[in-house]
């Protein structure tokens, strides 16, 4: 700090706080209105304080979900969810572990049209091309399953950009010294550069783990049947087309329970979240 | 940058591409091709018959006054994104950086939006905002603004952006944060011994100096308004009333699969794609050469 001014110091935390309170705000009164009785809610204001029901409201979501979402409980969409994102998060490190060792220490032809092919996929989000795909997973047979939920989501071209930067920077040295020990590539991959690479493997499940769980848009196309569903789209179909016979205290409890795994991530894992976040847009 | 020493070549550098390569196929290049091919198309909704129009769709979609509408309601909505989240999270960062106690604690409460997905933070507003029910809307009742965002527009517009702004502030503080602290102190101090004030200081020294950062938030923050929002977008308004919250990416989503407009979904496809390489070639060759003064 250059100089001490007292108001200035004040004034920055009267402004952090703000910012915390504001950013908080729609949490806390989706956990208050996940605790209270439906009879609370529609006759508003909400209380500003817990109410008793949070056991009550939890386990319906968690063992029956509601019913206009043909009630599907909770407890399966979160198991859903957790597939997918670990199957995306996996997915998305292992085949970017392999392809971009293959770039960096093999001299190959066609490598160059690999790297550029792989790039390519960083210009098409499934946003753009939502039919097309979707038909390709509906010939493929894969709708309505785990598979069809994260193989289509799996292809990365930051992850193998990344994991590319990093093997750049490892001396060549090892390889030298593991060739002459006798080890083929595939030892020193597993010997020497998979545990080189763990922190930068744990930054990147974190970002990845938080994307795959995030996902709205391509489990909404390809899950008709309800046992498939996951929890960040299945809370839209727990609200009804005519907001007022919504069960709010039980879809608040699930909203609850979507956003709880990934918040718990980012907080207990901050140092390695951050690491993620900065290497995977640099 | 290439390896000096490298492995003899054999199947095994094949076989470890093979997966990223299968699947990128498959996925990725496959639908895209599909993408382009069909924008050329007319189709009717039942598949039944087919008819190469080459460009129709194109001239089609141009001549639509309602596409050309999503166009500038998607313009309006990441420029109130880009901006309203930049902005908040500019000032979080700098006080942020100015505090020495606590810095770590409100780090740490700041940056956990950032794991909320797009679709219930458009819920949790959803709720406040919520015309019968929601908190907000009713202390704006008694104030006397009658707020409903199911009927007025411009509302549902500004409940969006709100939603999709609160995401990403969290985002843009720990990137704005991370810049600030790599500017040299040295700097600081020289200006305050030449007698600048902390305003002053900011927008002459600090400000000029955080542009490669502000510039890389801005295409960040466009990508993640044109592509990202749909879940917010799909759950707090869907694209209404009327089509005042119509964004791109939700026209092609109900175009292709509740109107089942194929061609035209398609077509409009085509046109996400260019304008998301065209964001993406920006973001390379500037971010290489960085803006700098």
């Amino acid at each position: 700090m250059v100089e001490n001014r007292r108001w200035l110091n004040l004034l920055s935390h009267a402004i952090l706080l703000l910012g915390i309170g504001v950013l908080a705000f729609p949490i806390y009164v989706t956990f208050v209105a996940s605790t209270v009785e439906m009879r609370d809610i529609i006759r508003p204001p909400l209380p500003l304080v817990p109410g008793p029901h949070f056991i009550d409201n939890y386990s319906e979501a968690l063992t029956r979900g509601v019913a206009q979402a043909s009630g599907s409980p909770v407890a399966l969409m979160l198991w859903n969810s957790l597939v997918m994102a670990l199957a995306i998060a996996i997915g998305k490190i292992v085949i970017s572990l392999l392809s971009a060792f293959a770039i960096v220490y093999f001299r190959f032809p066609l490598r160059m049209l690999c790297f550029w092919t792989i790039f390519i996929t960083l210009m098409l989000p499934v946003e753009v091309r939502i039919l097309p795909t979707f038909k390709v997973v509906a010939d493929l047979g894969m709708l309505n399953s785990h598979a069809g939920l994260a193989i289509p989501l799996i292809a990365s071209a930051t992850a193998t950009f990344l994991f590319r930067q990093f093997f750049l920077t490892i001396p060549d040295e090892l390889v030298e010294a593991a060739r002459m020990d006798g080890a083929g590539p595939l030892r020193f991959f597993n010997d020497i550069l998979l545990p080189l690479t763990r922190t930068n493997v744990a930054a990147l499940f974190v970002i990845l783990f938080i994307y795959g769980w995030n996902q709205y848009l391509w489990p909404l196309l390809i899950t008709t049947d309800a046992s498939m569903t996951t929890i960040v789209m299945g809370i839209n179909r727990m609200i009804a087309p005519s907001e007022d016979q919504t069960n709010w205290p039980v879809v608040m409890a699930t909203t609850m329970l979507a956003m709880l795994p990934p918040i718990i991530v980012v907080v207990t894992m901050q140092r390695l979240f951050v690491k993620g976040l900065v290497e995977t847009e640099k | 940058m290439e390896k000096r020493v490298v492995f003899r070549s054999s199947p095994l550098p094949y076989l470890l591409v093979l997966p990223q390569l299968a699947v990128t196929a498959v996925f990725f290049l496959w639908p895209a091709s599909q993408a382009l091919y069909q924008s050329l198309l007319i189709e009717d909704p039942f598949g039944l018959s087919t008819e190469f129009v080459w460009f129709e769709n194109f001239e089609n979609l141009f001549a639509d006054p309602l596409y050309i509408g999503s166009f500038w309601t998607t313009a309006y909505f990441s420029a109130a994104v880009t901006a309203l989240s930049l902005g908040l999270a500019l000032l979080l960062a700098v006080m942020a950086d100015r505090v020495v106690k606590g810095a770590m604690t409100y780090k740490t409460l700041l940056i956990w939006p950032y794991a909320v997905a797009p679709a219930i933070a458009g819920v949790l507003w959803l709720f406040l905002f919520n015309p019968s029910i929601g908190l907000v809307a009713y202390y704006l009742k008694i104030v006397g603004y009658n707020w409903n965002h199911v009927l007025n527009g411009g509302e549902a517009m500004l409940l969006v952006v709100i939603a999709a702004a609160w995401k990403q502030v969290s985002y843009n503080f720990l990137f704005f944060l991370a810049g600030l602290q790599a500017i040299p102190k040295s700097l600081i101090e020289a200006a305050a011994i030449d007698g600048a004030g902390p305003v002053r200081r900011f927008w002459t020294i600090v400000f000029p100096l955080l542009s490669p950062t502000t510039f890389f938030l801005l295409v960040v923050n466009l990508v993640y308004a044109f592509f990202d929002t749909f879940g917010i977008i799909h759950a707090v308004t869907k694209g209404g009333p009327g089509k005042a919250t119509e964004i791109l990416v939700y026209k092609v989503y109900s175009d292709g699969f509740v109107g089942l407009d194929l061609g035209g979904s398609a077509a409009q496809s085509v046109i996400l794609m260019a304008i998301v390489v065209g964001l993406t070639v920006i973001q390379f060759r500037f971010i290489e050469r960085r803006v700098h003064y």
